[in-house]
């Protein structure tokens, strides 16, 4: 069976913690807004602090590094896209380009990663390296954060 | 990721999640998501083409404008992986005394050298280096030829920590030497696991040490799942 419809199969089936409420945040024009990458390919910065299988904690990414080493722990995935091209997981330098075109207000200084295979109850995402993540980007003047999972 | 948008908004930033797993967008139910049917691992679609990825930011961020939500719209274009093997030259048996697997990570040095200048920064290095790369293809090919895994010396002690490391010098070595366009999602995988002596070889080490009966998180994560 090809890789990724096996992987989507059994993702498809994970257990998934539920929300009971939407928090929604309405945020200023986007040609006003600093916007910043959050993504979940344990990408870190060459000579920052690895990450272990499991690792529940974050990495920040400067906006100047581009020498970003892939730490995920799963075999589950492509790694080569982004070795070939950050931006297909990290989109830095497309932002930087919307920036300067006035699409976006800012890169945000500084970026987040998490690993993405984590714990079942991603109980520690959600209530402990989650909410510190969102405040440090918040405390910079983040106003949108772009997603992007691995 | 849609977790991780939930919590984020709460703390006051707005968030847009490039989806990759529909059912789990659908269940997690994040404020805005773009869902995009492309390769695992390529969350903006195509590598090297900054015109597509636009097109995937600024839809993503089209979705600020709803008024509420939860929102999830699907990118219109389907990517698929390509299971199909990368067409990358490998070098020539050339020390028949060796493990074929250790003669060829020895010849393609100077390809990952490439990379790594190209690049300037490598994925390899959880627990070896390009250099010992040989030595735990040799320890590999032991235990695919009987020795016990508990004792053959692998480095770290961590099976998947050093399969990640020889995938890793072998994936980034191939992209310098791929014949034709920009491999699909899977390719080089594919290209790995059923062109290369190593990836012959880590599968042989992965089924020898499950036979041995060891517990699955020693020998599940050596290699992808449905192989």
């Amino acid at each position: 069976m090809n890789g990724d419809v096996a992987m989507r199969a059994r993702m498809a089936t994970a257990p998934c913690p539920e929300f009971p409420t939407l928090a929604w945040v309405t945020p200023p024009a986007l040609a006003d807004a600093t916007v910043a990458i959050v993504t979940s390919a344990a990408l870190h910065a060459a000579g920052d602090d690895a990450f272990a299988a499991g690792d529940t904690s974050y990495r920040m990414i400067g906006q100047d590094r581009r020498d970003l080493v892939l730490g995920h722990w799963s075999p589950n995935f492509d790694r080569t896209g982004v070795a070939l091209d950050l931006n297909v997981v990290f989109p830095i330098d497309r932002l930087e380009e919307l920036a300067a075109q006035g699409v976006i207000g800012a890169v945000a200084p500084r970026h987040v990663s998490f690993a993405g295979n984590q714990p079942d109850d991603v109980a520690t995402i959600r209530v402990d390296s989650g909410p510190a993540a969102a405040a440090a980007l918040k405390a910079e003047g983040v106003d949108v954060v772009i997603l992007t999972p691995v | 990721m849609s977790v991780l948008a939930h919590v984020f908004e709460a703390a006051g930033i707005a968030t847009v999640v490039l989806s990759s797993v529909r059912p789990m967008a659908e269940k997690v139910a994040p404020p805005r998501a773009l869902h995009c049917e492309f390769p695992l691992g390529r969350p903006l679609g195509r590598p090297g083409d900054a015109a597509f990825q636009h097109d995937v930011l600024r839809r993503a961020f089209a979705l600020l404008d709803a008024p509420s939500g939860p929102v999830l719209v699907d990118h219109p274009d389907v990517i698929e992986a390509d299971d199909e093997p990368a067409a990358c030259a490998l070098p020539p048996r050339f020390d028949p005394d060796l493990p074929p697997a250790v003669d060829e990570a020895r010849g393609l040095r100077k390809a990952y050298d490439r990379a790594v200048a190209r690049r300037g920064v490598t994925s390899v290095g959880r627990v070896i280096t390009a250099d010992q790369v040989p030595d735990a293809l040799a320890v590999m090919h032991a235990i695919a030829g009987g020795a016990d895994w508990k004792a053959a010396g692998v480095p770290g002690g961590n099976t998947t920590a050093v399969c990640h490391d020889i995938r890793t010098y072998y994936e980034e070595a191939a992209l310098e030497l791929v014949d034709g366009p920009t491999p699909g999602g899977r390719a080089v995988e594919a290209w790995y696991f059923e062109r290369t002596e190593a990836g012959r070889t880590v599968l042989a080490a992965r089924a020898a040490i499950r036979e041995a009966g060891a517990p699955n998180p020693v020998w599940f994560s050596m290699t992808p799942g449905q192989r």
